[in-house]
């Protein structure tokens, strides 16, 4: 069955969230307005991307990382044309051009910096193929998700969009229950460190923007950020009163309220009429 | 003669009015209206006010459903619609992502009109294009607790799951408060 929609509906940053959490392996097709963009996560973990027709070999990747010489790429791409970007990386490690970690920290960087083209869209079809994964021949990479989320999420100005999002200030946070987020592998800015410190349930969003001095928007765009790297969750403050019932409407179908002894064996028999149907 | 009621709810064109239709025994007393509306001309009508059905469990028990208008413009009916319910459904297209924030939205805002059990209905999964229940889960933010049940609107046996997990939620909620 499909993950497929329009941007425009479902944007990268809810996207991103989605396959994070469903630790989803495939590959994301996004058609954008000029460009068609792959991204592919094993595990929910980034691990390759390529941008439309752009030249992802190893080569000119590492060349534009400033890992190799003009002349050294040129040279390269001459002589190791019909080499698979495996047996470069393994021919440049083993000749001491380069160390694997150069190859992976270059991958890294290229991947994420597509990735980070696509939070700019507004507008574009996707879909998720389970069954799509790199080229074998390619090296993937593997990084986390969530601090590319957050910095997604960073991107995200209108106040209006984050008012959709959050539209509750008085309510609490808390640290989601998820194995392996660990708060200290983020990149927080200053003010995220500082909104971290008072996550705790019995602290509103309000009185956390309060307590840090920041205006409801910067602390929308902070808790944003957070529950869309699904470091957080949005609870009910503790020992906040639970919302009032509707005044009493006259109901135009009269509707018998009976005792709670009844109600047992009346849901019953409603489990069994139904059950009949 | 005891009545019960419960509503079923969610955003335009989610699939409650055929919901109902699917299990009423009598012929939904519908309020759909031609849509005036460009922008939400997907389906040619819409209810503007409430559907209602009816099944009878015996002859001193009837069981009330009520659809809500799914145009945001009739919300003012929610309120007086929800009052008094044993439990609600939430409809969910499971084609269209872009009402998932809205659904949300319509969930949150029934918990606080009266905090009963709730089941979130994930309809048109028949569809090639309908979105996976695990999915489903995530973008709508719903807790693990919460029942999605995949659904057909039109399918009588998976609407009658849908209403028979809303009732043993119910049935839980009144143990775990040491009613009955």
């Amino acid at each position: 069955m499909a993950l497929k929609g329009n941007l425009r509906d479902y944007t990268v940053t809810h996207l991103f969230r989605l396959i994070n959490l469903a630790q989803k392996t495939g590959t994301l097709i996004v058609d954008g307005p000029n460009e068609k963009v792959l991204v592919s996560f094993r595990e929910g973990k980034l691990a390759y991307a390529q941008a439309g027709q752009e030249d992802n070999s190893l080569v000119t990747i590492l060349y534009q990382a400033k890992k190799l010489t003009a002349p050294q790429y040129r040279a390269l791409k001459e002589r190791a044309g019909n080499m698979s970007d495996k047996e470069l990386g393994l021919l440049l490690v083993n000749a001491n051009y380069i160390n694997q970690q150069d190859i992976l920290v270059s991958l890294q960087n290229h991947f994420v910096a597509i990735v980070n083209r696509l939070f700019t869209w507004v507008e574009g079809f996707f879909r998720f193929e389970s069954d799509l994964l790199p080229p074998d021949d390619k090296i993937t990479v593997r990084v986390s998700l969530e601090n590319i989320i957050i910095e997604g999420a960073r991107q995200l100005r209108e106040l209006e969009q984050l008012q959709d999002e959050i539209p509750n200030l008085d309510i609490a946070l808390k640290f989601a229950d998820r194995p392996g987020a660990n708060i200290r592998n983020f990149n927080l800015s200053v003010e995220e460190w500082q909104v971290v410190r008072y996550i705790n349930p019995k602290n509103t969003i309000r009185q956390i923007a309060r307590a840090t001095k920041m205006s409801d928007l910067q602390i929308r765009k902070i808790v944003y950020a957070l529950l869309q790297a699904g470091l957080v969750e949005l609870v009910r403050a503790e020992g906040a009163p639970r919302p009032a019932p509707p005044p009493q409407v006259a109901s135009r179908i009269p509707v018998t309220q009976p005792n709670p002894e009844e109600q047992k064996s009346l849901i019953n028999r409603l489990i069994n009429r139904i059950r009949s149907l | 003669m005891q009545t019960v009621k419960m509503v079923v709810t969610g955003p335009f064109n989610a699939g409650k009015t055929e919901f109902i239709r699917s299990v009423s025994e009598i012929d939904v007393v519908s309020t759909e209206r031609k849509i005036s509306t460009e922008s939400e001309r997907v389906k040619e009508t819409t209810t503007v006010a409430m559907d209602f059905g009816r099944i009878t469990v015996d002859e001193d028990l009837v069981l009330y459903l009520f659809g809500t208008p799914g145009q945001k413009r009739f919300d003012f009916m929610w309120e007086i619609l929800s009052e008094g319910m044993l439990g609600f459904v939430v409809m969910v297209d499971s084609t269209r992502p872009e009402t998932f924030r809205e659904a949300r939205s319509i969930l949150e805002t029934f918990r606080a009109y009266a905090p009963t059990p709730y089941v979130v209905a994930a309809n048109k999964q028949d569809r090639e294009d309908a979105w996976e229940i695990d999915d489903m889960r995530i973008a709508l933010r719903l807790d693990p607790k919460i029942k999605l049940l995949p659904c057909v609107a039109t399918e009588k046996e998976m609407v009658k799951n849908v209403l028979l997990e809303l009732l043993y939620s119910i049935l839980a909620d009144m143990e775990s408060k040491g009613g009955g």
